[in-house]
């Protein structure tokens, strides 16, 4: 049994590394998925948390879903939902995961869904990146690096203010 | 009657007059109990100083309730906070601002003090116990609820406008959750103006 468990875990390293390529825009293409416009953001004094956000086109004919995230820089990741009611912001675990329906883009960005990081290991430093490893339920797992953008970013590339 | 009874009756009026004017006075002074932001709450701020609804008196205050583990609205809502600060610059040196815990298990006046102190040194970070806390958030009609998250890790849905009051504590009304800078600077400086 130990056996096999050392051979799963070596046989999904193996399955993360050659999965993806990369285009010179920086979109990660792994599988039917193409990914892009990483980004998080830095985080205040003494925060533990953080945002990941993201763009997941499934370009397949079946539908996808992120169903986990890790992060060596964080001691759990779940996927969440936020949304105003009102001006009041709450926040949900999708605990089943992220749908990506096939032929559509589905955009993780501040005020809807998000990677919440949680258990920080450090603060994340404008400027650094935050390495994640994104499961999908027919893709596999992919690894990627989130650029830290400004507290306040909105996307991957803003203008500073 | 007499000149004295007369005299007698006048000092009578007088000292009800007096009284009168007194109780009126101390009555007047008293701030209302009741309405929006009205409310009494004894709580810390985060160098463990006392802080009561007195505080909001005597200069212009943009008021925030949040969380040091809010993943996106408190962060943003601080770093837009910091750019108010520096984009009003001398023009909004009489402005403070609060930022209130609706987390007070988690963010100790200790967490509070270098999580505010990144957004201005015009910034005050409030905690206190529960039932303070619940307080404060009433007498604001701030919303706030305990969303857990599997562990012992939880979450907070709370209110996510900044609230702005005069001079006098009194409430001039809010900047929403990610409202235009330019919006958000332009009911600072009216606020500024009337305080």
């Amino acid at each position: 049994m130990i056996r096999f468990l050392r051979a799963a875990f070596a046989a999904s390293f193996l399955l993360v590394a050659p999965a993806f390529a990369q285009d010179h825009d920086g979109t990660i293409h792994h599988a039917d998925l193409n990914l892009s416009a990483p980004f998080t953001r830095a985080t205040l004094p003494n925060a533990p948390v953080g945002g990941g956000f993201l763009s997941i086109q499934n370009a397949g004919a079946d539908a996808d879903r992120l169903v986990s995230a890790s992060s060596p820089a964080a001691a759990m990741v779940q996927i969440h939902e936020m949304a105003m009611e009102g001006d009041v912001m709450k926040m949900r675990q999708l605990a089943d995961g992220l749908e990506l329906p096939p032929g559509e883009t589905v955009t993780l960005a501040p005020g809807g869904f998000h990677l919440m990081f949680m258990g920080l290991t450090q603060a994340f430093v404008e400027g650094e990146t935050v390495p994640v490893t994104l499961v999908f339920e027919k893709a596999g797992p992919v690894e990627l690096d989130l650029p830290v953008m400004s507290a306040a970013a909105d996307a991957a590339h803003t203008m500073s203010h | 009657m007499t000149i004295k009874s007369i005299r007698l009756w006048l000092w009578g009026a007088v000292a009800a007059l007096a009284l009168t004017a007194i109780v009126a006075a101390v009555l007047l002074r008293q701030p209302e109990q009741t309405g929006f932001g009205r409310g009494s709450y004894n709580l810390i701020d985060q160098n463990g100083q006392p802080v009561d609804q007195t505080v909001f008196v005597g200069h212009p205050t943009a008021l925030f309730f949040g969380f040091t583990h809010c993943p996106e609205v408190c962060p943003t809502t601080m770093a837009e906070m910091a750019s108010w600060f520096e984009q009003l610059g001398d023009e909004g040196q009489d402005l403070r601002a609060y930022f209130v815990s609706i987390d007070p298990q988690r963010d100790t006046p200790e967490v509070l003090g270098d999580y505010v102190s990144w957004v201005s040194d015009r910034i005050t970070g409030v905690t206190g116990t529960p039932e303070e806390i619940a307080k404060i958030a009433k007498a604001w009609g701030v919303y706030y609820a305990r969303v857990d998250l599997g562990g012992d890790d939880y979450t907070m849905d709370h209110t996510a406008s900044v609230f702005l009051l005069d001079a006098s504590g009194e409430f001039q009304g809010t900047i929403a959750y990610r409202e235009d800078q330019a919006t958000a600077l332009g009911k600072l400086r009216n606020l500024l103006a009337k305080s």
